[in-house]
């Protein structure tokens, strides 16, 4: 950007371009509008691949044909009934994760205030892993995939864990209020005892046990379906609304506790909100896919440099998660030989591209 | 929701400010004093229990007794590792919270720890690398690289720039743990030798991993009380600071140089001990104020403590057995620091 050579401030381009009809004028946020718009058409490429390939290669074509209700049966089973339901519940993974970063670095105004700071993946973790370990002595203890256990009971005891874990941290940091500082440290203590309790149950557990955990730990979208995707669907139902409506009292938080209350935001409601919305999508992505860190700090944080924003945006975010998680999802299916959960290549994909946009804002800062 | 309708004005007294709380000598000898206490107690203290006058009779003379064997060659080595570890680490991280400007900082966020992680995972994988001398060169080796490339990226002309160096860090490291996990969930035995490593521990260590890591300890320790006075100012940003005279870019260079040594060095002494970096500082900055010249000693001395305690309550509980310092330290330090944050007004920073 060629800005600082003009006479003329201009407007931040996250505020928007003003355009005027007749009486009537507004802001169009045109960089994130583009940057959602980008984002879509690069999550339907995403998708269409993620549909497409496999061992079982189906033309996009057809695929696109299966979709609106045509195709033979094979096509039809393959797609609607195999991949469908995983790329699915990938997109909403992505999009909660991503909305929940965004408005807890939002809400403590610090990019490494995601959610997994906090404590609730690490409930989460514990509870799942406690499953798995505690349980790993009868028998159970193969691959992920099989089992009543954990179809029914490490999702539970992960949504378990995570809910827990927000209760206590929202009663812990309560005396007179919250206060944003307070709540993000002891989330910081929480999540490092919780952290704790699962080495230590890593480490006493049968080797077998571990890597079974190891492979939950990290998160892993293979046989995931529909079960998987209505939690998330409702979730996201409700609090990307919620979300919406905590736009204005965000913007007006960037300034600081005080100065948002003095211009009439709710404090506390606004930040028992944020809490909410941010933890419950945290605790039903995480139930479903196991936790997927890394998405909820990088993505806010690519959207906010695509946008040259002063916070996280919300939309951008989402639609860049999808992207990032079924991107993921495609390269563990497709791309690579070997079994890898996806929350490594979510890593893997999403690291490099913030380290380049990183490298390319510092070298325009010293030109 | 209690607090929501705005607060009636009422006149009222005016509490007067407590007086800002500010390090003091007295404090730093009460705190060497416990740091002696509890490496003492780490001495005593163990499957095979010795009073405290045994320790220190065996201690001024080895007499070639089980006792004195026990002291010198399994529970001295262990204890000054456990106080080098921690003193670095406090320091550490005093000194990334204060040069990045976020309460948040870990001293691991540099990349330093997930560098170590992975070039361990290496060692063992490919290398077959099997004692712990070993491994604390390979993980000397990868802080070093990962910290230099989180450098690189998080630099611009002015120098390591705050959020750049935090948001760097973070993603090196998150691209290493990839790495990492890639290579053990492939390979279980290398999974059984690393999560051990992984989880950070100060036992089976001898006095070689000491003086091996030692001078980088020492160089780190000089650059820290180098920046303790200059990290005062550069609190007031950069361009306040070269206004007063200072060079932002060398003073943060140098600051964060300093973080590095301690924090590879420490953890390839022991693994990635995570807590102490993050959390100590916060815990200085309740009884030294915000004055970094008090901060740093007293991050030091308290994460010292802390490791050591750490280490004992670790031999304890679990008897036969030992629970590893890193577990310990998060699972006791958690609910203890969660107590101080809700009991006190955080200093901010």
């Amino acid at each position: 950007m060629s800005v600082a050579t003009r006479e003329r401030p201009r407007p931040s381009p996250a505020l928007g371009t003003p355009l005027r009809v007749g009486p009537l004028s507004w802001l169009v946020p045109l960089r994130a509008a583009l940057a959602v718009v980008g984002g879509l058409g690069v999550l339907a490429v995403l998708v269409a691949l993620d549909l497409s390939m496999g061992d079982f290669e189906i033309p996009v074509s057809d695929v696109i044909r299966t979709l609106l209700g045509g195709g033979d049966a094979g096509q039809r089973f393959i797609v609607m009934e195999l991949r469908l339901p995983q790329t699915t519940v990938a997109i909403l993974v992505g999009c909660a994760l991503g909305l929940a970063g965004a408005l807890t670095q939002t809400f403590a105004r610090n990019p490494l205030a995601s959610p997994d700071i906090l404590g609730v993946t690490q409930g989460a973790a514990l509870g799942a892993v406690g499953v798995i370990v505690l349980a790993g002595g009868s028998g159970y203890g193969g691959g992920l995939v099989a089992g009543t256990l954990q179809t029914v009971g490490l999702p539970l005891a992960a949504f378990a864990g995570a809910l827990l874990t927000a209760t206590l941290l929202y009663v812990l940091s309560w005396r007179r209020g919250i206060d944003g500082q307070r709540l993000v440290l002891i989330g910081i203590g929480l999540s490092f005892a919780l952290s704790a309790g699962t080495s230590w149950l890593l480490v006493k557990a049968r080797i077998e046990d571990a890597a079974s955990a190891q492979v939950w730990l990290n998160g892993s979208l293979n046989g995931r379906g529909w079960e998987q995707a209505t939690p998330l669907l409702w979730t996201l139902a409700v609090l990307v609304p919620v979300s919406v409506l905590l736009a204005r009292s965000l913007n007006a938080l960037q300034l600081g506790d005080d100065s948002a209350r003095g211009l009439g935001v709710r404090l506390q409601l606004t930040q028992l909100m944020v809490l909410v919305a941010a933890v419950g999508l945290v605790a039903v992505s995480v139930s479903a896919v196991g936790p997927l860190e890394f998405v909820a700090f990088v993505v806010p944080q690519i959207a906010l440099r695509l946008t040259a924003g002063s916070r996280p945006p919300m939309l951008v975010s989402m639609v860049l998660g999808a992207c990032l998680v079924v991107a993921a999802d495609f390269v563990t299916r497709v791309v690579i030989p070997f079994a890898l959960p996806a929350g490594l290549v979510t890593a893997a994909i999403g690291a490099p591209y913030l380290i380049w946009l990183l490298l390319r804002h510092n070298r325009k800062v010293s030109a | 929701m209690t607090s929501t309708a705005p607060h009636p004005v009422t006149p009222t007294v005016v509490a007067p400010l407590p007086a800002p709380r500010r390090g003091s000598v007295p404090g730093m000898v009460v705190l060497v004093g416990l740091l002696i206490l509890a490496g003492l107690v780490s001495l005593a203290v163990g499957s095979r229990p010795l009073s405290l006058g045994t320790v220190i009779d065996v201690l001024l003379g080895p007499d070639g007794s089980d006792a004195s064997t026990i002291v010198h060659d399994l529970r001295i080595p262990r204890t000054v590792l456990a106080i080098a570890v921690g003193v670095s680490l406090g320091i550490a991280g005093a000194l990334m919270q204060g040069h990045t400007r976020n309460p948040l900082a870990d001293p691991g966020l540099l990349g330093v720890e997930a560098g170590a992680a992975f070039a361990v995972v290496i060692g063992i994988y490919a290398f077959g690398v099997q004692d712990l001398t070993g491994y604390a060169w390979f993980s000397l080796a990868g802080a070093g690289l990962a910290a230099a490339a989180v450098f690189a990226i998080g630099s611009t002309r002015g120098g390591p720039d705050p959020v750049s160096l935090v948001l760097a860090g973070t993603a090196v490291s998150a691209l290493l743990y990839a790495l990492t996990q890639a290579v053990v969930l492939r390979d279980i035995d290398t999974l059984d030798a690393f999560r051990f490593w992984s989880v950070g521990s100060v036992s089976g260590r001898g006095m070689d991993v000491f003086w091996e890591v030692l001078p980088f300890m020492v160089v780190g320790l000089l650059l820290a009380g180098l920046s303790a006075s200059t990290l005062n100012l550069l609190q007031l940003g950069d361009d306040v600071a070269s206004s007063l005279g200072l060079h932002p870019v060398r003073h943060k260079a140098v600051g964060v140089l300093g973080v590095m040594l301690l924090t590879g060095a420490a953890t390839a002494a022991c693994g990635p001990v995570g807590f102490v970096g993050l959390v100590v500082p916060h815990v200085a900055r309740h009884f030294a104020g915000v004055d970094y010249r008090w901060v740093i000693p007293y991050s030091g001395l308290i994460g010292g403590v802390l490791v050591v305690v750490a280490d004992v309550v670790g031999r304890v509980v679990v008897r036969p057995g030992e629970l590893q310092v890193g577990i310990v330290m998060a699972l006791i330090g958690g609910p203890v620091f969660i107590h101080l944050v809700r009991r006190t007004r955080m200093v901010r920073i």
